[in-house]
């Protein structure tokens, strides 16, 4: 019994039975299985996450992102800077009490260099309703290479708790048609959802 | 019942002679083991009440708290549930093991009595702390948030005086097999025990490391500490924590299938084997928590979020099919050999410590295992970091799993521990149904409402005072009403447990020799262990059937989550 | 199989001479079992882990 000693005083030599050892097989291929699966996505798959990231002071990457804003803006929205940066650009946000800053506009299938960081708290980048979610830590500039493969306008909202206001912190990045240079810069309005 | 001093090899005691199982019981431990689980119930109940205000405050149609007490509720009820309730009664479990299924004696009753007191402290410090208000900040902690002093300062009590409790637990041990109070190799279930012991050294070695820094900011003498090295060792901690359960509890589930099944490990080797992949690689889950944070390589993530190959899900795959194939060979020895489920169908329904076991095991194979694995894949945790379906997860492992296992388990511990006959039985029969399919929903249902994107711990999910407004889907909205239907079952099926406990312990009938339980154990008793093994003869249809069941399900949804993946943005 | 020593409890005396295989006292040991349940996990996922963080480049 399982409450019991075992009864034989050598119980390792015990042969397994047939069913245990079929499933112990089995298992241990999908195991492997899964383990190697991972490994193959970052050969086969278009979705990894990049590793690569710095340390920066919060006040340096907070300057960072003003000049980006600055310089690429082409509108308010709700005092907020809607910043369009040329395609494949290094673009910036960063995530603080209780605001993703700025808004973008970016062209689908172009990839950017995409920074994320935090000027104060951990925050929890979270794209809807495509639902990429992202950990955003102050001190940490995260870059990723990142491509959007759809058009329309997508929310983001924070999904790490941070303080009372965790639930009013909203973004949006709007993504338009990839028309080149001559098409007006104007955003689609085509609601997703 | 009476207390009889036996002279043991080396030491005496004070014991008795359980007239059920025959097992020797010595009264320190038993004293031990009622004060830990009573403590349990207590803040169970706490948490589990909290746990209902959050989930009526995240069902839009009622919308309960108001931001501020939501916050300050969920950081409770995290605390109450997950690190109270779970760990004191993993307490009575470890002592349990290392006493009473040993036959031997408690090692210094006295420093245990001094680590449940340490333990309390902690426990009721943490509470005031949180209620105070200025402690909101989860029970994860994460700097630079930061919370008073005392919130750090009651989690370290309580850390402290549980690894006390660990230590006795080898010490236990050690000094029993010195005695000759058992022969040969410890038990399986005491084995399975030792699994949650070990790794409950690293997971409290790990908080130490941690929250002692963060207590010494948090009152001013460090400057900062580090919001990503915080959040590796933390969770060293926070998930490990969360594998000694897993250990705890599947060393429950062979428990209740040897009382009250006769059933005895199909192999000592292989469930052996299974525990010890666990000692090896489990705690390495840890990395589960890190998969989308910035800095770290996919190499560490890749070897540490596998638990090293996934050796530790093969473990508990191992067991997936050696608990319910003992039970199943059990019950085709007392004679429920017809067909391919008679042995399920004559099973003891009736008694709640079968079927919240039963359940436990199966729901937290389907719903928290599978769940689990995909969570903690790589790449596929960037569909669902943080979201509800997070919290989805562990409702489906340390709630459908431990908690119910725990709740079953009660119903041994009040006629054999307590000695007292269960009071309301009619009412503890369905409890382990009502609470676990309440938990199963709120499960299911945070798990759908963050596949569709959203966030956990999280007031109002239709932003009405965020500036940039953002709408979630209908879809989510009827998840989040489900889940707060399903969370009044589970909070119904609750507090049913607590009165049962409570009013068993008060007022249940004491139990005297020759007594009849009302839930009867096995016959046989441990008598009935004439060799173990399943012998090469017995077949085990049903459980194959089961397992195949479970094998493709696993299979499926995780690659309906690789295309869901696929579909997403391209990084890189 | 040994089924004929079925009703042995006992580790000690007499016939058992057989030698206990190795994996069977590995697992029989509580302390050593410790030990490999802490240093795997502390080497594998706290040292590592702690030491890319720290690797992290400054920003330029
Ligand atoms: C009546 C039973 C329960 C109900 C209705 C319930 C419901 C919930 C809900 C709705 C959340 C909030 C999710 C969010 O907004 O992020 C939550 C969080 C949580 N629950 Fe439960 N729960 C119950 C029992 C338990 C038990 C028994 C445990 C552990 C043993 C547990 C552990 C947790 C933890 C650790 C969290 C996360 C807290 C955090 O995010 O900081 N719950 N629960
Ligand atoms: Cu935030
Ligand atoms: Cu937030």
């Amino acid at each position: 019994m399982a409450i019991a000693p075992p009864e034989q005083r050598i119980w390792w030599r015990e042969p397994i039975e047939r069913v245990e050892l079929t499933w112990i097989v089995i298992a241990f291929l999908w195991a492997l299985f899964m383990f190697f699966f991972m490994i193959a996505w970052h050969f086969i798959g278009q979705q990894n996450l990049s590793p690569e990231a710095y340390r920066i002071l919060p006040s340096a990457y907070e300057q960072k992102v003003e000049e980006f804003a600055k310089k690429y803006q082409v509108r308010e929205e709700k005092g907020v800077p809607v910043v369009r940066p040329p395609a494949g650009s290094d673009v910036y946000m960063l995530g603080r009490l209780w605001q993703w800053w700025p808004i973008l506009e970016l062209e689908q299938g172009q990839s950017y260099r995409f920074h994320l960081s935090s000027i104060d708290w951990q925050h929890g980048f979270s794209l809807q309703p495509t639902n990429i979610n992202l950990q955003v830590h102050p001190g940490y500039e995260h870059v990723i290479t990142l491509t959007p493969t759809e058009t329309g306008q997508f929310g983001i909202v924070c999904n790490e708790f941070c303080g009372i206001g965790h639930h009013t912190m909203t973004g949006k990045i709007y993504v338009t048609q990839k028309k080149a240079e001559t098409a007006p810069r104007v955003a689609q309005k085509e609601e997703r959802r | 019942m009476t207390a009889e001093t036996a002279v043991g090899v080396a030491r005496q005691f004070t014991s008795r002679t359980c007239q059920f199982t025959g097992l020797r019981v010595d009264v320190a431990a038993q004293n031990l083991i009622k004060a830990n689980a009573v403590a349990a119930v207590v803040f169970l109940a706490i948490g589990g009440l909290m746990g209902l205000l959050v989930a009526l405050t995240r069902w839009p149609a009622v919308h309960l708290l108001p931001a501020e007490w939501f916050y300050l509720v969920l950081t409770g009820h995290g605390a109450n549930v997950l690190l109270f309730w779970i760990i004191f009664f993993e307490m009575a479990v470890l002592i349990f093991a290392s006493t009473i299924l040993l036959n031997a004696r408690m090692v210094m009753p006295k420093l245990a009595w001094f680590a449940f007191i340490l333990m309390v402290v902690g426990a009721v410090l943490g509470n005031v702390a949180v209620l105070q208000g200025e402690s909101s900040v989860m029970f994860t902690s994460y700097p630079p948030m930061m919370a008073k002093p005392h919130f750090y300062l009651a989690l370290i009590l309580f850390a402290v005086g549980a690894l006390i409790v660990v230590g006795q637990f080898f010490a236990n041990l050690i000094v029993a097999k010195e005695e000759g109070a058992f022969q040969g190799s410890m038990p399986l279930v005491t084995f399975g025990a030792l699994t949650a012991a070990i790794i409950a050294v690293w997971t409290i070695l790990s908080g130490a490391a941690i929250l002692i820094p963060t207590l010494m900011w948090s009152m001013g003498w460090l400057s900062d500490v580090d919001p990503l090295v915080y959040k590796v060792v933390w969770w060293g901690m926070g998930h490990a924590s969360q594998q000694i359960n897993v250990s705890a509890h599947v060393s429950l589930w062979y428990l209740v299938g040897a009382l009250l099944l006769g059933a005895k490990p199909l192999s000592e080797k292989v469930s052996r084997t299974a525990f010890f992949l666990y000692i090896l690689f489990l705690q390495l889950a840890s990395a589960h928590h890190l998969l989308a944070e910035p800095g770290l390589s996919a190499s560490w993530k890749i070897v540490n979020t596998s638990y090293m190959m996934y050796l530790a899900v093969l473990g508990s795959m191992i067991h997936g099919l050696t608990v319910p194939g003992s039970w199943e060979a059990a019950q085709r020895r007392n004679g429920y050999d017809k067909g391919m489920f008679e042995w399920l169908r004559k099973a003891p329904w009736g008694n709640p410590a079968f079927s919240g076991t039963f359940l436990s095991l199966v729901m937290f194979g389907f719903i928290g295992g599978i769940s689990g694995v995909v969570l903690g894949t790589e790449q596929l945790n960037v569909l669902m970091h943080n979201t509800l379906y997070v919290p989805g997860h562990f409702h489906g492992t340390v709630v459908t799993g431990t908690t119910l296992a725990f709740m079953a388990a009660t119903y041994l511990v009040l006629p054999l521990i307590f000695q007292r006959e269960i009071i309301w039985p009619k009412l503890a029969k369905i409890q382990p149904y009502l609470f676990g399919i309440g938990a199963a929903g709120i499960s299911l249902f945070m798990m759908g409402a963050g596949t569709l994107g959203v966030a956990r711990r999280h007031w109002d999910i239709t932003f009405s005072d965020a500036e940039l407004n953002f709408a979630h889907s209908a879809g989510a909205f009827l998840m989040m009403g489900l889940n707060g239907v399903f969370a009044v079952i589970a909070a119904l099926g609750g507090i049913i447990y607590v009165l049962v406990v409570v009013g068993t312990v008060l007022w249940g009938k004491k139990i005297t020799s020759g007594h009849k339980l009302t839930f009867p154990l096995h016959a046989g008793g441990a008598a009935a262990a004439s060799q173990y093994g399943s012998h090469a003869t017995v077949k085990l249809p049903g459980t194959i059937v089961l397992i195949a069941i479970f094998f493709v399900s696993f299979v499926l949804y995780y690659f309906i989550n690789w295309k869901y993946l696929s579909e997403l943005w391209l990084f890189r | 199989m040994s089924t004929k020593e079925t009703n042995v409890n006992v580790g000690g005396a007499g016939a058992k001479s057989e030698p206990i295989p190795f994996m069977q006292r590995l697992l029989d040991s509580p302390l050593l079992l410790l030990f490999l349940g802490v240093a795997i996990p502390t080497l594998l996922y706290t040292l590592w882990g702690v030491m890319e963080v720290v690797a992290i480049p400054l920003a330029k």
